[in-house]
């Protein structure tokens, strides 16, 4: 449904999207991906759903309406970078290239397969992916890189970072807030997906975070605080954050880990299981199967 | 081993309260009956192994016996400085164990498979490396660490191992355990592929030659006189590793055997080949693509015993 979509508004020479797709449309692609994450970890009887869930509608504005690349020519020189710091969430990585056109929605059905490139974790060599990932904390420091590589070459090209909060344990994470900051890199955004939950329990108990608005202004980052489930609202902070000067732009999504599967939201467990069959089948219809 | 290890420390925490666990946000459905009966011997670093390390080394400079606990390489290589030089250097009586050992981690991908970890951390000083090679090690393992002070890096396969040893043999780190005598040849194992190596022997003995088998589960300080013993007494020494062939248990007996006057038995290394996988798949899957199972590594090895008697003639 949204690949007809999206012909429905044509794609470019490089099948790239035209212009930013609406609100609706946003919505629908981030149910897209949800419903395809579920049904891939499903199949693959694999984990982190929960996580997978959490970033959907991030996903689906960075690549709905923010970044500007061509599927067809997913190495064009002057592409926005994006690096999946969160590299557990595979699935919703993985599924969002598909939606975005890198690859035929079919080749999904190789997640968990033996001989697959789609491993576990995001991974190089999936058609779209920048760099893997998989080790917390190694996400942002590469795309703060990527951003002073840009900068030096005077590109226009833009980098962003989907990052976990648990992840933020990570002390490699402040290391690249300090240096993004100390040199201006204002082509650098960093998402941070903040569901409150990490591995073994909340982010309150495990390391509290809070303040962490203050913690990032204090290390020099702009900080815009939206609900990350609210694609209008993300649109708008990540078009603010993009349209920044002097300053790296910190994103701080509001989630809901399970987001949009009543039974798996807020519930470290769906770090872990995959849905059965029945779970399979309950999640899908509510998420709504599309056409 | 997962279970062997976890139910050993909860029985060893009960007994000494100096025996702690710090875990780096992992453990999930692994961890909890510790946590909840020893608070006070627990704590969760969160997603942060060189400051769970560091604390680690912190608590055991200040009388604790510290087991740090996750998986992979995030357990070893994302900390490997802090076991250099605040564990190993300062002696300090920490355990460092990871699960999913090799390729257990399978179609996770590349960042969780641990295939260099052997040789990595075998080159630092004053650190006792041991690979358990079977559930009944890994609980032995786990108690001898506990009541020898100093560093040591545990490793552990994951889940649902199979059982190789029926009786308890009994266990000294650093000291390889015979768990087949064989005049033949020896194959000397460590970690998970013990039972891998047992079914080889079995699959030898079938076609007439006698294999002894050594679980060597201590890497670090090596057994030299077991590895002696085998290169004097028997023809040819096949090691098995699930590890990469460089650096690990096939380099540690390499390294044994090219100081050793002639003759003296041959040698030869199995194990992963020394690439990163870039497909992914189960961890069955992943072993058979490095030729890491019974129907290659006994090719191998009955080409070689051919040699040997064809030599012999
Ligand atoms: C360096 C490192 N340590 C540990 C892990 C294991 N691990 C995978 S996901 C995760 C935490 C999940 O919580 P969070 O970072 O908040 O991500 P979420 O799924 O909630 O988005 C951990 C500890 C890892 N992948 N990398
Ligand atoms: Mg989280």
């Amino acid at each position: 449904m949204i690949d007809r979509d999206m012909q429905a508004v044509g794609r470019d020479d490089y099948g790239n999207l035209p212009t930013a797709l609406d609100d609706a449309q946003l919505r629908e692609l981030a149910r897209a991906i949800r419903v395809e994450s579920v049904r891939m970890i499903h199949r693959a009887r694999s984990s982190h759903l929960g996580s997978c869930l959490s970033m959907a509608d991030i996903m689906a504005v960075l690549y709905g309406c923010i970044m500007r690349f061509r599927p067809a020519d997913p190495t064009w020189a002057d592409r926005d970078r994006l690096i999946v710091s969160k590299g557990h969430a595979a699935a919703a990585t993985y599924a969002t290239l598909a939606e975005a056109g890198f690859m035929p929605r079919k080749r999904l059905e190789e997640f968990g397969r033996d001989s697959s490139v789609f491993a576990g974790h995001v991974t190089h060599g999936v058609p779209g992916v920048e760099v893997s990932t998989g080790s917390l904390g190694h996400g942002l420091p590469i795309a703060t890189g990527m951003a002073l590589a840009a900068r030096r070459s005077r590109a226009a090209w833009r980098v962003f970072a989907v990052l976990s909060d648990g992840e933020l344990d990570e002390g490699s994470n402040w290391e690249a807030f300090m240096f993004a900051a100390h040199h201006g890199l204002d082509n650098l955004t960093a998402v941070i997906d903040y569901n409150g939950i990490q591995s073994l329990d909340t982010v309150e108990k495990t390391l509290r975070l809070e303040p962490l608005r203050a913690k990032l202004e204090s290390f020099g980052w702009r900080v815009l605080d939206v609900d990350g489930h609210d694609v209008r609202a993300l649109r708008q902070a990540l078009d603010r954050a993009t349209a920044s000067t002097g300053r790296p732009t910190a994103v701080i999504a509001r989630t809901i880990k399970g987001k949009g599967v009543r039974f798996m939201e807020g519930k470290v467990l769906w770090h872990y299981r995959p849905p059965d069959d029945a779970e399979m089948a309950a999640a899908v219809d509510e998420l709504g199967a599309g056409e | 081993m997962r279970s062997a290890f976890i139910q050993t420390l909860e029985a060893l925490a009960d007994e000494d309260s100096r025996v702690c666990l710090i875990v780096g946000d992992l453990g999930y459905s692994v961890i909890e009956r510790f946590a909840e009966a020893h608070p006070d011997q627990f704590v969760n670093a969160g997603v942060a192994e060189q400051n769970m390390i560091g604390l680690a080394t912190g608590m055991a400079l200040s009388g604790r016996i510290v087991f740090t606990y996750s998986i992979g390489n995030f357990a070893t290589l994302r900390c490997l400085e802090q076991i250099r030089n605040d564990v190993c250097y300062h002696q300090a009586n920490v355990k460092v164990v990871a699960v999913g050992g090799g390729l257990a981690y399978g179609s996770l991908g590349a960042s969780h498979h641990a295939t260099e970890d052997l040789a990595i951390l075998r080159a630092l000083p004053e650190l006792t490396v041991v690979a358990p090679g079977d559930p009944v090690e890994a609980r032995l393992a786990t108690r001898a660490l506990a009541e020898a002070s100093g560093p040591a890096y545990l490793r552990l396969g994951k889940a649902g191992e199979r059982v190789v040893h029926d009786d308890e043999p009994s266990f000294r780190i650093g000291k390889a355990i015979t768990v087949r005598d064989g005049g033949d040849i020896t194959l000397i194992s460590t970690g998970s592929a013990l039972p891998l190596t047992v079914d080889l022997a079995a699959h030898l003995a079938r076609h007439g030659t006698s294999a002894r088998v050594l679980s060597m589960h201590t890497i670090s300080p090596l057994d030299k006189q077991a590895v002696i013993d085998a290169a004097v007494g028997t023809r040819l020494i096949v090691s098995l590793e699930e590890h990469s062939v460089v650096g690990g248990l096939g380099s540690a007996v390499a390294e044994v055997l090219a100081e050793l006057p002639e003759p003296r038995a041959r040698l030869r290394r199995i194990g992963l080949a020394h690439v990163f996988n870039r497909t992914v798949g189960s961890h069955e899957y992943l072993r058979s693509q490095h030729g890491f199972n019974l129907e290659t590594v006994s090719e191998i090895t009955d080409k070689l015993v051919e040699e040997l008697n064809g030599v012999a003639r």
